[in-house]
């Protein structure tokens, strides 16, 4: 496929759809201008439609519409050292539905290249997403991957993102999953990658939860290649009625794998937390670590900010949101 | 109460699981003084800090602490900070994700860039490096601290707790920590200093001792120092950590007894 350098929008009549989907980018965090500006390559999709697309050189992006969803290969050749994160914007509008989002990322040896991405649904009320992304990166490239969700604040949706990468030899995967902001509704999130030699994976997931949320992060990291590291944070905040659950399970397959996992977990109230390490050592050379903290708010970071002034609720907040970052 | 006292600590007693930590204090901290709080590690300082503040567990079960001529003893402590009292931890919380910058301002009625910038420099950090820091365990003990101060210092309360504001700086800069205590007094925030270090004291117009949970005497920081060469010293032993047994209360009453009869 032909590089592109300019967005290509792909049917005036959906307009209006591409400046609502824009408008609820912001909200969840996006910057609209980003998606249109020519150097930076970017996909919009709105349900099942591609509203816009942008290619750059290096960067080659197809999609297909699916009747409830689209499906998406993005590659970058090898080599390619990509200047701008690539931006990706999913979500829908209307406060009903089902969006299925099939991406494959595909990245070239040695290639560099970061991705920002918003999902964004901001009406949702009877609402379900699900994501099946396969990722290849191949030997020594890196991909940046951040996926920041809001989901509005009815807490009528379900999120269900499922991921299975491979990291070639020399590669390097960071994948970071954001829904801080507006209701999280129930969220189940798959992720198994497959380390190869001397390959790095890093994993953090941030999520608040509250009123009746239920938030699930399973994690399931190989360490398969020799030197092969990773590491899972996941910082996960629940109030009210919400319950969280976190299942990590690091293996460390090869000699000089080094694994560690990293949970913190604060409650509120009624909330439930759960954390559930796995560590498996399969090499004698090999090295699996795990902390895991669940709890109230630490009561001295607490005092110390009611201690200027603030009420206990907004010193919470404020603790939480900056664990959450 | 006279007019010129600020703070007002009446018969104070607090119990903690398996201590009684506070017995009977009485302290007056007088508008605009730096008052030193004195006294061996384990005498009731930081326990009668905690309880001037109104932390959890740290509740009296018997007397009551006046501010400004109010009954504070069953104040929240936002209540009291509202009122213009404030705490800087011995050791200072660790946030995850906030910056100095956010950290300073929290505590300001009005923020303001130029603030938050003079509290930094006040306390020998440069803005420009500590803005945008973390208030977490990648900045040093001494810079924890050094930011707790500085955010103290950007609150201007009425009344500061500094909880051994020298301990974990680096003694080239005790300096600096002794002329920010003078600062904030010229600026009309009374201080009361819980310190280990006489040259600390020295920057104070009062002292007092803690012994065994109580303050056993109180005057000029030389005065004070004195006494405690004289009195407790000798019994440093005995009285030096929580919880004190049969035998180091007993030495205890016998420092206060005789103070009584020398009056």
């Amino acid at each position: 496929m032909s590089s592109h350098s300019l967005l290509q929008q792909r049917d005036p009549a959906w307009a209006s759809d591409f400046k609502a989907i824009l408008k609820a980018y912001e909200q969840a965090g996006g910057k609209p201008d980003l998606l249109q500006t020519p150097r930076v390559a970017s996909a919009v999709v709105s349900a099942n439609r591609v509203l816009a697309l942008n290619e750059i050189e290096g960067v080659n992006i197809e999609a297909e519409e699916l009747e409830s969803g689209v499906r998406a290969r993005i590659t970058v050749a090898p080599g390619t050292k990509v200047d701008y994160p690539v931006h990706l914007c999913f979500g829908m509008i209307p406060a009903e539905g089902l969006q299925e989002i099939i991406p494959e990322f595909e990245i070239g040896e040695g290639a560099e290249v970061g991705f920002l991405a918003h999902c964004t649904f901001p009406n949702a009320v009877d609402l379900k997403h699900v994501m099946e992304a396969h990722v290849h990166v191949g030997p020594g490239a890196t991909m940046r991957y951040s996926e920041a969700h809001y989901h509005g604040p009815h807490g009528g949706i379900e999120v269900l993102p499922t991921t299975h990468a491979q990291v070639d030899e020399g590669g390097r995967l960071e994948f970071g999953f954001n829904l801080v902001h507006g209701r999280v509704g129930r969220l189940v999130i798959q992720f198994e990658v497959d380390v190869a030699d001397r390959g790095v994976v890093e994993l953090v997931t941030k999520a608040y939860g509250w009123a009746d949320d239920f938030i699930s992060v399973n994690e399931a990291v190989q360490l398969n290649g020799e030197g092969a590291r990773g590491l899972t944070k996941t910082r996960v905040a629940v109030r009210d009625r919400a319950t969280s659950e976190v299942y990590t399970t690091a293996e460390g397959n090869a000699p000089g794998a080094v694994g560690h996992m990293d949970c913190t977990e604060i409650v509120r109230g009624e909330a439930v937390a759960r954390n559930v390490p796995a560590v498996v050592v399969r090499n004698d050379r090999a090295r699996v670590t795990h902390e895991a903290a669940i709890g109230s708010v630490s009561k001295k970071e607490l005092e110390t900010l009611m201690a200027r002034g603030l009420e206990e609720d907004e010193a919470v907040d404020i603790i939480i949101r900056g664990m959450l970052g | 109460m006279g007019n010129d006292a600020l703070l007002k600590v009446e018969d104070v007693w607090v119990q903690r699981p398996g201590a009684e930590v506070l017995r009977g204090v009485n302290l007056t901290v007088r508008r605009g003084e730096v008052h030193a709080l004195l006294g061996l590690n384990g005498s009731g300082k930081t326990s009668l800090a905690l309880t001037l503040m109104g932390c959890g567990g740290y509740e009296p079960n018997r007397g009551r602490i006046l501010f400004d001529g109010r009954d504070i003893t069953g104040l929240s402590v936002t209540e009291r900070a509202r009122l213009g009292l404030t705490l800087a931890w011995q050791e200072p919380a660790r946030f995850e994700g906030l910056v100095a910058a956010d950290y300073l301002a929290l505590g300001m009625k009005n923020p303001a860039r130029e603030r938050v910038e003079e509290a930094l420099t006040a306390v020998a950090l440069s803005p420009l490096a500590y803005l945008g820091r973390t208030v977490n365990s990648a900045l040093s003990g001494g810079e924890r601290k050094r930011i707790e101060l500085a955010a103290v210092y950007a609150m201007q309360p009425r009344l500061a707790v500094l909880d051994e504001p020298d301990s974990g700086i680096d003694v080239l800069c005790i300096e600096d920590i002794m002329t920010l205590i003078r600062r904030m007094a010229d600026g009309g925030t009374s201080v009361l200093l819980i310190t280990h270090r006489d040259e600390m004291a020295e920057v104070a117009d009062t002292a007092s001792l803690m012994c065994g949970g109580a303050v056993v005497n109180t005057g000029t920081p030389a005065e004070v120092r004195e006494y405690f060469a004289r009195r407790c010293r000798p019994h440093e032993g005995l009285l030096g950590s929580q919880p004190w047994g049969a035998e180091a209360g007993g030495t205890y009453q016998r420092v206060v007894a005789e103070e009584v009869r020398d009056e």
